[in-house]
């Protein structure tokens, strides 16, 4: 069976601190100004009542990405376990898969080339987790393959609520968010 | 808003992408106002000869294909300055991706030249060939050139037809390039093809009218031009009515372009200055025979590069992230 | 370096393709030669030093990648237990501060008055002989007792030792007077044992847990935030007691908005109901405690009613959460938190919550507080500390903190200005701690070191503190040098080294070579036995029968698990004048404070002004990391917190730029607003660590407001002498 990789959020445990996001930099020198992930902080309802959701997000390496099928070059594209990747060598900057996704996921890079989250498929591929996965301190961060059913991000999907961020866009997002 | 307020904090400062979405600045919009101008030029040449099966008797129609060419080089320049990573420009050339509005364009732009370079060798007057010739013997490429011209010729109709097509492919494909980005819902709508290219028909006729056509060619051309306008401001209120009755993000679409950011850019360059003067300085040229100024053309060509800019900012500024 | 090496890269190039084909058509792969490999960012080492990190002072285990001499990104050691392969945004960020363009690069002497951050680079030699001449002048002129040192961080350590050799026992962090002391001093009271650092928290498997203002989450120890997820993942019933809703109070079963200064009355009506429910612990109370009569005679008309005109937090909350800590016990346990220097009744308020623990049994229990074990390394075989040097100064003349148990930072400071103090300070060695920022009373800091006949600086990076100094040491930081062993009580034993990474950069040398190369000129040879710190950590670990080798290799040892509860058959003992849980304290009783807490209510913020809060945000450490450019490229700068309500009356935006002014006249900096639904309408907040001013901070200077410059208020804690901060007023006012 092909991996079909994906991320699981658990936004009751993240508390926000950004040590995904400082990861991720270190990880895969990301340019100065930039991050390939983020952390988005929801507080809802009026003083007292309110409620939080904080959630650690990235591309959501779409099971129907439109970045690729926006790309001109074949510099986006699906690569193993469905992960989107941009070749850079073969990136233009022409910015129609920035333009093209809904989750705004994407930047070009001080070099030229488009950049983004890469689910660390350079770790993945030696058996490690992503970058962000590995130092999150509260273990709200999940990666896996959910044509396994029993890996933990298929358990977690089975087992908890969970939403993906804006599903009318019909692009099959790959990372959920735990409610 | 259920539940009172809601604060969110974004930890994103990508550059180019927050606070809101700015990728494309200037230089798509004149690109693509340039490649519906040139859309519009390949057309009407074309169709004009067609319709009336005479050759065109104005400069500015036989030589329509050449401008067309001008226009469309300059446009592939904005287009140029626009790629962050110019040296790569080459690989649109390695590909062919038909999921890709942006690789259909290039490769289409690849057909207009040389189908352009045969409608406008075909249109040319025979001094031109003499005069051309005889630089080109220098170079001994007059036998070439010559045989060229005869293909221009005895190919006359094919190449007129063929360069109708890929004005329409490229007017189409014009707006097909945003109307594809369903990111993006200002752009969402395939009506985008079809009013890029009547708005590229529509500045298309508007240069011609600026550069002296004859009057019978004036008259065919206002008229087309008229009729453009009608079928663009018909393309926009349906445009508007999809916006309208597509659920929450057509309702941001529509609350930009009339009442947001870009309501009052939308509503006086594109609506009123762009199109309903024009059009109404039109009819009024044909019906009740107003003198013939450049006002109309003018305005109609301010008013197809205030679309462009305005869609393609409006577009930008509306996306997901505000549902 | 085993398993932390990295593995063989796979370049798995145009394996990739028949999922890539998706896309269509003719893209560019030309049968592999144009392929799409998987890039590798390459910031895996070559060499994996593993070491422990110093961002903060909890001390997490880290595995330093170095490739070409650079380091390129530190991760988590899995086999450290403070670590478990995990780190808070701090520990990769240490990257930032080696690398960091305005470190301290030479030796620096004061040119012109202090405080005016001029100096002249100098030699090692000359900034040593300086440093030593004066600290020679000053024990033959004052006494040894008028050397002050104030230290925070692990590298501390050699410069402790340095003072004591030299005969002052003055040495003082501002990490106690003006931070957890009040906890420290109520915990050791009533159960014999401070609560430590790391704290002995057995988050991990409470099932109710309350937070008194406690912002865990923002206040980023990794363990302890780990262990609180862990909580919150298991279902734990959380009580957030925030003015503010904090990050924690977004996770919270009960959030309850408490009017700032009240906690006091709602912890007393907690044990009201606790005690009138029957939902405390009785065998564990009549078994481990003594005073439970009086306290129960003490609370007896604390109700829920009478907290909730104090608190504005309604009965029946009190009442639930009451319940919901009852109902969990023991594995149920009150916070005691950290930065508690609120309003100086902290001691009493910090013995609420202890007191409260003893109700819920949770001391010693499984969801409560562990036993902390530590992992014994005998101590260096040094010489007999030689002076027996007089009492500290730290409370003004004539009058004693009585149950003070570590030196007060701010009262060193008090007693350099010369007659306030049983003795004058007359020179400060300050070591990684920006007193200027960390000590309350801005004034007070700065006519103290102008009072001074000398101050020299240890630092990284040229803070407040080093531009008043007479002499400037430049400190290696934490991944160029080699410190103490770590080796503190937790759960489990462990030993951890910190070991250098890379050479020293610039000119900065390590601090045990500083304290070393100074006790060679103040003729303290004999205390500084060893050739440099490795040698002297590893005699240290040898001694304890550990392995060297391994130490060095993988950075930590870890002792056999032993029961860190007493269920699990520890013998329950109280290092307390009873040997019992003291509910009701003589101690406090003889002092005149009280043998058990009360509530003493707070002084109301002046008509049109608010309470100043302040807090951390979970990438910095104070106001010793604002000038880390890789950690701030995850932060705006700090803000003011104002309810939306009253910003919206006051005709304020939020984004707009405000500035505080306090009920002294002293004006923040500038600072943007945030309008929020997330804090009450009579407090404002801010995070701490921001408005540096010096001039070397090229990053951070500028950047953000100050809340210690708004502090020129504090109301000392009679039993400890710690300074509450949480006293201070400001009225908002739209930047001019």
């Amino acid at each position: 069976m092909t991996p079909r990789y994906a991320m699981v959020v658990d936004t009751r445990r993240c508390v926000a601190c950004k040590a995904c996001v400082l990861a991720c930099k270190a990880e895969n020198q990301v340019p100065d100004g930039f991050c390939r992930d983020w952390l988005v902080e929801e507080v809802r309802g009026r003083f007292p009542n309110l409620s939080a959701e904080n959630r650690s997000e990235r591309c959501n390496h779409c099971g129907h990405p439109p970045c690729v099928s926006a790309c001109p070059t074949g510099a986006s594209h699906v690569a193993e376990g469905g992960v989107v990747l941009v070749t850079h060598h073969k990136c233009t900057g022409c910015k129609a898969c920035i333009a093209a996704c809904p989750y705004d996921s994407r930047y070009v890079h001080p070099e030229g080339h488009v950049d983004k989250c890469t689910f660390c498929l350079h770790r993945v591929q030696e058996g490690r987790q992503p970058a962000c996965v590995e130092v999150c301190p509260t273990e709200c961060l999940h990666f896996g393959d959910l044509s396994d059913p029993d890996s933990e991000v298929s358990r977690l999907l089975a087992t908890r609520t969970w939403k993906v961020l804006h599903p009318e866009t019909g692009c099959e997002p790959n990372v959920y968010f735990l409610k | 808003m259920n539940g009172g307020m809601l604060e969110v904090v974004s930890g994103r400062h990508n550059a180019g992408i927050d606070p809101g979405l700015h990728v494309w600045g200037w230089e798509v919009p004149v690109y693509l106002f340039l490649g519906g101008l040139a859309a519009g030029l390949l057309i009407w040449s074309a169709w004009i000869e067609i319709a009336s099966g005479r050759r065109p008797e104005s400069q500015a129609l036989r030589w329509g294909p050449w401008l067309a060419i001008v226009a469309l080089t300059l446009g592939m320049g904005a287009l140029f300055l626009d790629l962050a990573y110019k040296v790569h420009v080459w690989r649109f050339y390695l590909a062919f991706k038909p999921s890709s509005p942006m690789s259909w364009g290039s490769w289409i732009l690849v057909l207009v030249y040389p189908i352009a370079g045969m409608a406008g060798l075909g249109g040319t007057s025979p001094e031109e060939r003499a005069l051309v010739g005889t630089a080109l013997q220098r170079v001994h490429l007059d036998g070439v050139f010559g045989r060229l011209v005869g293909w221009a010729d005895s190919g006359r109709r094919p190449w007129l037809g063929a360069s109708m097509a890929v004005g329409i492919a490229l007017g189409v494909y014009t707006g097909i390039l945003l109307g594809s980005m369903a990111s993006r819902p200002a752009w969402n709508s395939g009506l985008l093809g079809p009013l890029f290219l009547v708005s590229g028909l529509s500045t298309g006729a508007a240069l011609l009218l600026l550069l002296h056509p004859t009057p019978r060619e004036r008259h065919q051309l206002a008229g087309w031009d008229g009729v453009a306008m009608g079928v663009e401001v018909t393309l926009l209120a349906l445009l508007l009515l999809q916006f309208a009755t597509s659920g929450q993000s057509g309702l941001l679409a529509l609350r930009e372009l009339t009442v947001g950011a870009h309501g009052a850019s939308f509503w006086s360059l594109v609506v009123i200055g762009g199109l309903l003067v024009p059009l109404a300085v039109v009819l009024l040229e044909r019906f009740r025979g107003l003198p013939h100024t450049p006002l109309a053309p003018i305005l109609v060509l301010f008013g197809g590069i205030a679309l462009r800019v305005i869609l393609v900012s409006a577009g930008q500024a509306t996306g997901f992230r505000a549902l | 370096m085993g398993g932390f090496t990295r593995r063989q890269f796979l370049k798995i190039g145009g394996a990739a393709a028949g999922a890539a084909a998706l896309g269509g058509g003719l893209t560019t792969r030309w049968f592999g030669l144009d392929g799409d490999p998987v890039d590798d960012p390459g910031t895996d080492g070559d060499r994996v030093v593993p070491s422990f990190c110093e961002l903060c002072f909890w001390k997490c285990g880290i595995l330093a990648h170095v490739k070409d001499g650079r380091v390129t990104k530190i991760t988590g050691n899995p086999a450290h237990p403070l670590s478990r392969g995990r780190l808070c945004p701090r520990g990769t960020g240490g990257i930032g501060l080696l690398y960091d363009p305005d470190r301290l690069k030479k030796p620096m002497i004061r040119r012109e008055k202090r405080g005016q951050q001029e100096f002249q680079e100098v030699s090692w030699e000359a900034a040593l002989d300086y440093t030593a001449e004066a600290m020679l002048r000053i024990r033959e002129k004052h006494g040894p007792e008028a050397m002050a040192l104030y230290s925070h961080g692990y590298g501390g350590s050699w410069f402790k030792h340095l003072l004591k050799a030299y005969g002052s026992a003055n040495i003082a962090a501002p990490s106690y007077a003006q931070c957890r002391g009040p906890r420290e001093v109520a915990f050791q009271l009533t159960f014999g044992s401070t609560v430590g650092s790391p704290e002995n928290l057995d988050l991990d498997h409470s099932r109710a847990i309350a937070l008194i203002g406690s912002h865990l989450g923002e206040n980023m120890h990794n363990t302890q935030v780990q262990d609180f997820s862990r909580a919150i993942d298991r279902g734990a019933s959380l009580i957030v007691v925030d003015p503010r809703y904090s990050t924690a109070a977004g996770k919270a079963r009960w959030w309850l908005p408490i009017k700032p200064g009240t906690d006091l009355a709602l912890l007393l009506a907690w044990m009201h109901v606790l005690i009138e429910e029957g939902l405390y612990d009785r065998d564990y109370v009549e078994k481990y405690t003594v005073g439970f009569d009086r306290l129960k005679a003490h609370v007896a008309d604390k109700t829920p009613e009478w907290a909730f005109t104090r608190t504005t937090i309604r009965p029946e909350v009190i009442v639930e959460t009451a319940r919901a800590l009852g109902g969990a016990r023991p594995a149920a346990l009150v916070h005691p938190g950290r930065h508690v220097v609120w309003y100086g009744d902290d001691t009493q308020r910090s013995r609420a919550i202890a007191i409260l623990n003893a109700l819920l049994g949770s001391w010693g229990r499984k969801g409560g507080f562990f036993i902390p074990q530590a992992l014994s390394l005998p101590s260096y075989p040094y010489t007999k500390y030689a002076y027996h040097p007089k009492a500290p100064p730290d409370a003004p003349k004539n009058s004693v903190y009585p149950l003070a148990d570590e030196v007060l930072a701010s009262g060193l400071c008090m007693a350099s200005i010369p007659g306030t103090a049983a003795y004058d300070v007359k020179g400060w060695l300050v070591y990684g701690t920006n007193l200027i920022q960390a000590l309350p009373q801005p004034d007070v800091v700065q006519k103290a070191i102008q009072a001074l006949d000398f101050i020299a600086v240890v630092d990284v990076l040229p803070m407040e503190i080093v531009g008043w100094a007479d002499v400037v040491l430049p400190e290696a930081t934490y991944l160029e040098r080699c410190d103490e062993i770590d080796a503190p009580p937790w759960r489990e034993p462990f030993a951890a080294v910190r070991q250098p990474v890379v050479e020293p950069m610039y000119d900065s040398k390590p601090g045990w070579w500083i304290a070393r190369e100074l006790a060679l000129r103040l003729g303290l040879k004999d205390y500084f036995p060893w050739k440099d710190s490795v040698e002297y950590a590893m005699h240290r670990v040898h001694g304890a029968g550990l392995s060297c080798d391994e130490m060095r290799r993988t950075g930590v040892i870890r002792g056999p698990r032993v029961p860190v509860y007493f269920e699990d058959g520890l013998e329950p003992s109280f290092a307390t004048p009873s040997g019992k849980i003291e509910i009701w304290s003589q101690r406090m009783e003889e002092a005149g404070i009280g043998g058990l807490p009360d509530y003493t209510p707070p002084e109301e913020p002046p008509p049109g002004m608010f309470r100043l809060l302040f807090g951390r945000a979970p990438m910095h450490t104070f106001g010793r990391t604002s000038n880390n450019r890789f950690l701030a490229s995850v932060e705006r700068g700090n803000e003011l917190w104002l309810n939306a309500r009253i910003a919206t009356e006051l005709g304020l935006r939020s984004g707009e730029m405000v500035v505080c002014v306090n009920q002294d006249g002293v004006r923040s900096e500038p600072l943007p607003l945030k309008a929020t639904e997330r804090i009450r309408p009579d407090c404002v907040y801010l995070v701490h660590g921001y408005g540096h001013d010096a001039k070397g901070l090229s990053f951070a200077r500028g950047r953000g407001a100050s809340d210690s410059r708004l502090v020129t208020r504090v109301r000392v804690d009679p039993a400890m002498g710690g300074t509450g901060m949480n006293v201070n007023f400001v009225r908002v006012e739209r930047a001019a």
